[in-house]
Formats: C-alpha cells, sequence, structure tokens
C-alpha cells in the first residue's frame, strides 16, 4: 500500500509532485501531440531541477510584458482592456509555439480597474502616477508601517492587515481604522455592527466589492489564455509566489530605509515579526503549490543582495528566517526557485548549506561560471542573459552569448537557460535567437 | 573631544555621540566646528563603506545620526558653513523609474566625498536634468535607472541634453539594476558605473581630483 503523504521523505513527496506535474489533473490535451509536448517539455524542466540531463537545456524567455508591445498594444491598454490583454498574450503563444518550454499567461498583468476601484497606493502604473509610456508597474516603497507597529503586527496579523496597513494601502478603505477587531466580536452583537454603518466603512467595503468584480472579468481573460496553453501541451513552471520574510518587512511595511534602521534599534523585533511572516509565508506558498499543477513556488530575493549588508547582517536577519522559509517548502515537496536579482556571489555559503536538488536559483547578475563549480552539484541554476543585450544587441550577439552560457552552465545537467531578468519590448528576432542556441548547442548526447 | 566626536559618529554610537553633541554645545563650542567633525565622521563611514566593511544599514543609520546632529546644532549657527567642493554633480533616477536606493547611496558617497549633490530623485523628465544642469553649470549628470524602461529614458535624457547644447559641455554617467555597458553604448552615456564608488571615481576623474 502506498504510504501516507505525512510518512514520505521531503525527496519522495517532490517526486510525487513532479508525477502530478507530469500528469496534471483537470487538464484536456487538445490531441495526443499536445500531451506529449507536454511531458516531453516538463520532464525536460524536471531532469534539470533534478541535476541530470535532459534531452536538452530547458530554456525560459525573459517576456514579462513582452507579449503586449509585440502585439503593438502597450502595458496600459492590457491593464485596463481584458480582451485585448488575452489577444495579446494569445498572439505571443501561438507565434512562439514552437519556441517556448513554458509560457506564463498573463496572470502578473494585474486588473487596473480593480487597483483604481481601491485606489492602491502601493503601486504605480502606467498612467497612474507614471507616465503612460512606461512598460512595466512599480512599487511605490514607504514607510506603510510604523516602527512602533511591531507589536500590533506581532500580537494578530490579520487585524494589523485589516485596521492599519490596509487602510493605508488601498486609499478606499481609509475607513477601515474604525472597524471593531474581529477577534473581539461580542458573543451577542450590541455595538459590533455600529462601525459597519458609517458611511465610510461602507464606502470601503463597495470598493471591495467593485475591485472583486472588476477581478473576476480578468480572471475570465487570464484564465482563457491559460486554458488554450494548456490544451496545446505548453506547462507553467510557477504555481504561487514568496518572499523572504526580510524582504516582506523591507519592502512593503517598514520600506528600505525603516528597516535598516531597525536592525540597529530593535533587532528583537525584526526578529519576532519574522517569525510571524515566515509562518504566514510558508502556510500561502504550500497553499498555492496544491492548487496547481508545477510544485514550484518562486521567491524574488531583494534586500540580501551583495552590498545590500554585510555578512554578519546576512546570517543574522536575513538567512534564518528565509531558510525556515525554504525548508518548509522543500519539506513538503516543492521546489523553492529563489530568483537573485542583482548578484549573489558573496552569499554562496548559505545555498551550499541547503539540501541537493530541493531548490533552484535564477541568478540575475551572479557570476555563473563560478556558481556552476561551486554550486552545480548541489543546485539547478538558472540565468542569466542580460536584458541590455536582448533589448539592445542583435540577434547574433544573443546567440552566442546563450552559447557561452550552455557550455559553462549546462555540463552534465541543472541548468535552465534564462534571462538575468525579464523584457517588456525588444526585437521578437532576440527572443527567437535565444531559443534556436537552446536547440542548437543545448542538445546532450546520449 | 572633537577627535572622539569623529569615531563616535563614525562607529555609529547614537547615544554617546548625541550626548556629546549637547555637551559642546552646552560648553558654548561653535555649531559650525561641530558640522565639520560631522563631516569627518561621515567621510569615514563613506570609506568604510567603499572598504566593504559597512553597508547598507550602516549608511542609512549614519544618515539618521547626522540629521539628528544637524538638528540640535542648527539653533546655534548664525552664518553658513562654507565648505570647499570638487564639483558639482546632477543625480536623478530617469522618467518612468521610482526607485531611489541606488541613487541615494549615490548622493551619500558623492558628498561624503566632497562633491556638491543636486538629486533631483525619482522619475524625473529629461527637462528637469537640462534645466537644473544650466541652472547650476554642473560638469557631470549621473542617470540612475532600475528596470529595463530605463534604457530608452537614458537615451532620451541624454539626447535631450545634447539638443540643449550642453552635451559636449558635461559628463554623463549611468548606474543601476539592469544598466551595464550596453546600455552605455545605446544610450551614449560616457562611462557606466557598477557601484557608488565606481561614481565617485568617475566624478573625481572627470573633475581632475586624486
Amino acid at each position: 500500500m502506498a504510504k501516507e503523504w505525512a510518512e514520505l521523505t521531503p525527496a519522495e513527496k517532490r517526486e510525487e509532485r513532479f508525477k502530478r506535474w507530469l500528469s496534471p489533473q483537470g487538464v484536456t490535451f487538445s490531441s495526443p501531440k499536445a500531451e506529449k509536448g507536454y511531458k516531453a517539455r516538463v520532464t525536460r524542466f524536471i531532469k534539470a531541477f533534478q541535476l541530470k540531463e535532459p534531452d536538452r537545456v530547458p530554456c525560459i524567455l525573459p517576456a514579462s510584458n513582452f507579449a503586449a508591445y509585440y502585439a503593438g498594444t502597450d502595458l496600459r491598454t492590457v491593464m485596463y482592456d481584458y480582451d485585448k490583454l488575452s489577444q495579446a498574450w494569445l498572439k505571443f503563444f501561438h507565434d512562439f509555439e514552437d519556441d517556448l518550454d513554458t509560457f506564463i499567461p498573463p496572470a502578473l498583468v494585474p486588473p487596473a480597474k480593480s487597483l483604481e476601484a481601491v485606489d492602491y497606493q502601493l503601486y504605480r502604473w502606467p498612467g497612474h502616477g507614471i507616465s503612460g509610456d512606461t512598460t512595466s508597474y512599480q512599487c511605490a516603497e514607504a514607510e506603510y508601517m510604523k516602527p512602533d507597529e511591531y507589536d500590533a503586527l506581532i500580537r494578530d496579523p490579520s487585524d494589523f492587515w485589516l485596521r492599519t496597513y490596509m487602510p493605508r494601502v488601498f486609499g478606499a478603505l481609509k475607513g477601515f481604522p474604525q472597524l471593531p477587531a474581529l477577534t473581539s466580536f461580542e458573543e451577542i452583537a450590541i455595538q459590533s455592527f455600529v462601525p459597519f454603518g458609517m458611511p465610510e466603512v461602507q464606502d470601503g467595503f463597495k470598493a471591495l466589492m467593485e475591485a472583486g468584480t472588476e477581478s473576476l472579468k480578468w480572471l475570465a481573460a487570464v484564465g482563457k489564455v491559460a486554458g488554450e496553453a494548456s490544451a496545446a501541451g505548453m506547462p507553467g513552471i510557477m504555481s504561487g509566489f514568496a518572499k523572504a520574510p526580510f524582504d516582506t518587512l523591507g519592502d512593503t511595511l517598514r520600506g528600505t530605509r525603516g528597516i535598516m534602521m531597525d536592525v540597529f534599534q530593535r533587532p528583537d523585533k525584526v526578529h519576532e515579526a519574522m517569525d510571524k511572516i515566515a509562518a504566514l509565508a510558508i502556510d500561502s506558498a504550500i497553499n498555492a503549490a496544491n492548487a496547481s499543477a508545477a510544485p514550484i513556488v518562486m521567491m524574488p530575493l531583494h534586500k540580501g543582495a551583495d552590498g545590500f549588508m554585510s555578512d554578519k547582517q546576512y546570517a543574522t536577519f536575513y538567512w534564518p528566517a528565509f531558510k525556515r522559509v525554504i525548508m518548509a517548502l522543500v519539506d513538503e515537496g516543492i521546489l523553492p526557485l529563489l530568483f537573485a536579482e542583482g548578484s549573489y556571489n558573496t552569499r554562496f555559503e548559505y545555498i551550499k548549506e541547503l539540501p541537493k536538488g530541493a531548490t533552484a536559483w535564477w541568478f540575475d547578475q551572479t557570476d555563473m561560471a563560478r556558481a556552476k563549480k561551486e554550486l552545480g552539484d548541489r543546485i539547478c541554476i538558472m540565468g542569466n542573459v542580460p536584458t541590455s543585450l536582448m533589448m539592445t544587441g542583435t540577434p547574433q550577439e544573443v546567440k552566442e552569448h546563450c552559447r557561452k552560457l550552455i557550455e559553462v552552465c549546462g555540463k552534465g545537467g541543472g541548468y535552465i537557460l534564462s534571462g538575468g531578468a525579464q523584457i517588456d519590448k525588444g526585437p521578437a528576432e532576440n527572443m527567437h535567437a535565444m531559443m534556436a542556441a537552446a536547440k542548437e548547442y543545448g542538445v546532450y548526447k546520449k | 573631544m572633537s577627535g572622539d566626536f569623529v569615531n563616535l559618529l563614525a562607529d555609529l554610537k547614537e547615544d554617546e555621540v548625541l550626548k556629546l553633541t549637547k555637551q559642546r554645545l552646552d560648553s558654548g563650542e561653535d555649531g559650525l566646528k561641530i558640522l565639520e567633525d560631522s563631516r569627518k565622521g561621515m567621510e569615514i563611514v563613506g570609506k568604510r563603506f567603499a572598504d566593504g566593511e559597512y553597508f547598507l544599514p550602516e549608511l542609512v543609520y549614519s544618515g539618521e545620526l547626522l540629521k539628528q546632529i544637524t538638528e540640535m546644532v542648527k539653533p546655534h549657527i548664525t552664518q553658513a558653513a562654507e565648505t570647499k567642493r570638487l564639483g558639482t554633480v546632477v543625480i536623478g533616477t530617469v522618467a518612468g523609474d521610482i526607485h531611489d536606493i541606488g541613487l541615494n547611496i549615490v548622493d551619500f558617497m558623492l558628498d561624503v566625498n566632497g562633491f556638491e549633490v543636486h538629486n533631483l530623485g525619482v522619475d524625473v523628465a529629461k527637462e528637469k536634468f537640462v534645466d537644473k544642469v544650466k541652472e547650476t553649470k554642473a560638469p557631470i549628470v549621473g542617470l540612475s535607472g532600475f528596470l529595463t524602461p530605463a534604457f530608452d529614458a537614458m537615451k532620451e535624457t541624454v539626447e535631450a541634453l545634447e539638443k540643449a547644447g550642453l552635451r559636449d559641455k558635461i559628463k554623463v554617467m549611468i548606474g543601476g539594476g539592469q544598466i551595464d555597458d550596453e546600455v552605455k553604448k545605446y544610450a551614449k552615456a560616457d562611462a557606466f558605473g557598477k557601484d557608488a564608488m565606481a561614481a565617485v571615481a568617475l566624478a573625481k576623474k572627470w573633475v581632475g581630483a586624486k
């Protein structure tokens, strides 16, 4: 009899999840050829993650909002017009189908009307806080959590989000500080409903409902693209996102300046808050992975990069809570995909603490030859064709750069050709050239 | 006492350095002297950052200490301090990009290394760079950008400087997240610097300082 899930080792759980990825539930392939293609692509990725040699080096084209510009529209338009959103992504998908190992539906292009409904303050997007022709949306860092609010966050994160944080990042919820703490709702509601009658509070709920209605329309458009791509045999390779707890605190709660001060002025609170945040991150990532086929959770990393903090600060503040999140996912058989923005050359010793074949690291500007040499027997490495080359270089230059990367990093498997970061705009020929390099130089001889 | 002060600031001893600031002010010492010592302390912080001993947390913390000291000293100063500067630099994050962590590090490092820095902030329209260069006659412009949209914004900013007839009077350096030598060529900048230390070295070279 098969072992119960809880009795499996992390490696057995990972294998189990890989099997599910290979035979995904709820997907009807459009043809036997599509199903065969799907399995071939997923196998290619799984082998790379397992540090084995696939048929050839897998490739992820560095296209973030690229489809919008490729289709002749722009980010601003597709953030507001969901039909154009799905049309653009489907055009890209069909035009590039033979040159894709994986495809990301436009699930990362948020519906602007939902953001407007709640008067979202945390992000700027084209035409809303930044110029309409900007090709990306961006986080507006600020001190959304004050230094004396650590205890409130630690005591009850939900209450802190609802009555303190959300009213700051969603302008429409400015009435929510008047809500009662739901954790102490009365047994027989006498006063508890009163705040819900206040016009400002009601406006907040109406805004949330409007954002929800709008998001469902958006979801239908995204779902159309995702459904068509998976029926055609194109796998996704990420099921969710998580962050290192220090980044959560530093990016969107305290801000860079705030968190750097806290490291000196209230280190114990930083640790306590990270414990809370780690637990939340773990739950949410496991739920996301359980809800989709690919057992992979992407973690974009920010403030632990080279130059941001000392080795001692990394060891004290960044790594312990980050490692706890990684290991909780690994123990569940989920493969964390760590996207190290900037460079990570000084952090290799930490990566070596992680179990073999349990994580993949996507490098932006890290020294790939050194990474292959020192980490190649432990982790799958990914990266790092420069965005500048993809946007301003010629197809020949792109292909040549990829050839060198494949030669250095591809040896023995455990490598995925990808960008250092992603591009929104640029010559389509450069995308084709990148995949051409994978097909021409990345084949493993049996 | 002044040597202690410089080291206390450089070593980020918050309580001690603030206490000493108060003592010095109470004893009737010239506020300008205290600010001069603060500058020396910050120079050491900058040097330690360049040497890889200090990182972003220390820069932020020292900046906060300096702010507190300056606020304490300000009411005791009647005349403005005159510091000799190596040269003037206009910096900013280009249009369409709202990131400033790297920009502020460059600001800090240029400042503690003796430059007069005009930091225009984030999402800076090309016209604003042009206006500021005209106004300050700065011989050096630093363009910062984190994301790929910055490639075009940098190119357009350099073109605007050229159109305004300023290009041959200035040197332009660029840096940040996805910026590299390819972007330097694309944007027709004079140099790409990979970090704040590179920005200082370039600025010093361009003004002919050692």
